[in-house]
């Protein structure tokens, strides 16, 4: 597969989430897309390997059939 | 029957271009056109290198009476965001763009036309095809009535509202965008640099976006995104339109010299080849106009077929050769359609996400150099190429240079240019190699020419160029049965 790591792999999630929280969490939804947006880039631009970002892309999609 | 010219239907760019290709490959032809006149209003400005070292195999040389540019400028509101150069290399005869109206281009072909006596007969409307074996029969009316015409090849170049395609019941599908956009060009006296300026939600024209042109004799084109609910006829009028243009272009005294609203469309025919027609130009594909793709691929197009068809008709080649052009030049299609679509859909962002995603790219942009190849205001024309070419041979050790499929790169070569050597039938470049070139043009390239690291070449290496440009195959170790074997297969010689 692409290399995209599922599992647990974050040292302290509690901590990233509240982060990813406070990043937009005061502002309107238009607002927080932006910035939502741009976080994107940053991360897939690091990223690099397409298809690292491809198969994140397709589980992000899958996720809406989960329930 | 045989006796009949080829007939090319509609004398826009693209059909004259393949008149005069065929006229000087020995062929009698005639063009057939349903207006009287020249292209009006404005249509294409943008003519890139690949176009022009065709035009310059034909014996047209627009770059004295056009304007040469070769770089862009892009900005978010009142912001430079970035610049980027098409030709940063240099080093070739024909420069990244000039910008000239379509008319010119038009009436320069003309001129050569009327050089080879090749008729170009105006007020001749096509409206009815009927293929029948080794031919079309065609109807045509014209002022005096309406007369039969039988050819042995129709090249349909009739544009995007085709009667050959609808006569032959062809589906046109594809993609609307749902944009308006004002086009508009203006004289006045600017003293802008002569590069292509995009904005994005300009102060000016807030929201939207806006290009600005430069054209020869003090012209502008601008063109202004208006939005999906803008209402066409009402925009049209110059009481809308002058407001608009005084908003951008301040104080400054200009002309209106014409203006449309356009909304554009992606779309092509399934196969480009039917038998004896064959559709080239706006008939087989339509672009929207951002990245200058669509008469520029046109003029591939003629570039790709006319040798084709000019061997086949001498039975040089079998019929199947011209299976080629179809499958080419659809690849090309596909390709600068995915090119307009894309630059389109980011210019004209639809829905809350999309335009998030590309406000985040223009607000990144500013200050992270990651985010600029993002920024699309149009992928500009270049030479398309033929991944998976029939006509091309197997490619080995080779880590850089032109591959099989793809157009040569040129060079200087003392007091000529590469591409102008060029023969009418294939060539053989060769870098410092010794094989014999039967019936082919051979081209040696001297030692001090910087063709040796645009082509990767050793001492011995020689390239197969098709007689449009295009490499067919290439060796480091070429052996006369490796270049009989790669010409025939170029040939189109049934494998
Ligand atoms: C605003 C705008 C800007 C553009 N800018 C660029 C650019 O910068 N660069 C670029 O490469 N492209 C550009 N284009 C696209 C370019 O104008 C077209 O791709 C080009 O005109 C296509 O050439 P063509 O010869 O295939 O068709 P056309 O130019 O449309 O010519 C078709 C001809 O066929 C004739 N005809 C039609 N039906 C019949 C019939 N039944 N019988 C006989 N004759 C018939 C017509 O009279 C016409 O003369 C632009 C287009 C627009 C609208």
């Amino acid at each position: 597969m692409s290399g995209l790591i599922t599992t647990p792999n974050l040292a302290n999630p509690d901590a990233l989430y509240a982060e990813l929280v406070a990043m937009a969490g005061d502002l309107s939804a238009e607002e927080a897309l932006n910035r939502a947006a741009r976080l994107i880039l940053l991360l897939a631009n690091h990223i690099g390997d397409p298809a690292v970002v491809s198969h994140a892309i397709q589980l992000a999609v899958a996720a809406d059939q989960a329930d | 029957m045989a006796t009949n010219p080829i007939l090319v239907i509609g004398a826009g760019p693209v059909g004259l271009a393949a008149a005069l290709d065929l006229a000087q490959r020995g062929q009698s032809v005639e063009v057939l056109d349903a207006g009287h006149s020249v292209s009006d209003g404005s249509r294409a400005i943008c003519w890139a290198k690949r176009t022009l070292e065709i035009f310059h195999r034909l014996g047209l040389e627009l770059v004295p009476s056009g304007i040469t540019w070769q770089r862009g400028r892009v900005f978010k509101g009142a912001r430079d965001l970035y610049q980027f150069d098409l030709q940063p290399g240099g080093l070739q005869q024909q420069p990244a763009f000039i910008n000239l109206a379509q008319a010119d281009v038009e009436r320069a072909l003309l001129d050569q036309l009327a050089g080879l006596g090749v008729p170009v007969r105006r007020g001749h409307t096509v409206v009815g095809v009927a293929p029948r074996d080794n031919g079309v029969s065609l109807e045509v009316e014209t002022a005096d009535g309406q007369l039969t015409l039988d050819t042995p090849w129709l090249l349909a170049c009739d544009g995007a509202r085709s009667t050959i395609r609808r006569c032959l019941g062809l589906p046109f599908k594809g993609k609307v965008f749902e944009d308006r956009f004002l086009i508009a060009d203006v004289r006045m006296a600017a003293d802008y640099p002569t590069e292509r300026w995009f904005w994005f939600d300009p102060p000016f024209h807030p929201g939207q976006s806006a290009l600005l042109h430069r054209q020869p004799n003090n012209i502008w084109r601008i063109d202004l995104q208006l939005g999906w609910d803008a209402d066409p006829d009402h925009e049209r009028q110059p009481a809308q339109i002058l407001p608009r243009l005084h908003q951008m272009l301040g104080d400054r005294a200009f002309e209106l010299v014409w203006a449309s609203v356009y909304t554009f469309q992606c779309r092509r025919i399934e196969r480009f080849a039917h038998g004896r027609v064959l559709f080239a130009g706006d008939s087989a594909h339509q672009v929207s106009p951002f990245g200058a793709r669509g008469a520029n691929s046109g003029i591939q197009d003629i570039d790709n077929l006319v040798w084709k068809l000019d061997r086949v008709i001498r039975g040089a080649s079998p019929e199947t050769l011209l299976a080629s052009y179809d499958l080419e030049r659809i690849e090309a299609a596909d390709d600068n359609i995915g090119h307009s679509t894309r630059s389109t859909d980011f210019i004209a962002p639809k829905g809350p996400w999309a335009q998030a995603l590309r406000g985040a790219v223009l607000d990144l942009a500013a200050t992270h150099a990651f985010a600029r190849p993002m920024v699309n205001s149009g992928r500009l024309s270049q030479a398309s190429v033929y991944r998976a070419s029939p006509l091309s041979s197997a490619d080995t050790g080779f880590a850089a240079g032109p591959k099989p499929g793809m157009a040569i790169p040129d060079a200087p070569l003392g007091d000529r240019w590469l591409i102008s050597s060029l023969g009418a039938g294939a060539s053989l470049v060769r870098f410092g190699a010794t094989l014999p070139a039967p019936d082919l043009t051979g081209i040696d390239v001297p030692a001090d020419s910087v063709a040796w690291t645009r082509f990767d070449a050793t001492p011995g290496t020689a390239y197969l160029v098709r007689p449009d440009g295009y490499v067919a195959a290439r060796s480091r170790t070429p052996t006369p049965d490796w270049l009989a074997t790669a010409t025939a297969r170029a040939m189109g010689a049934s494998q």
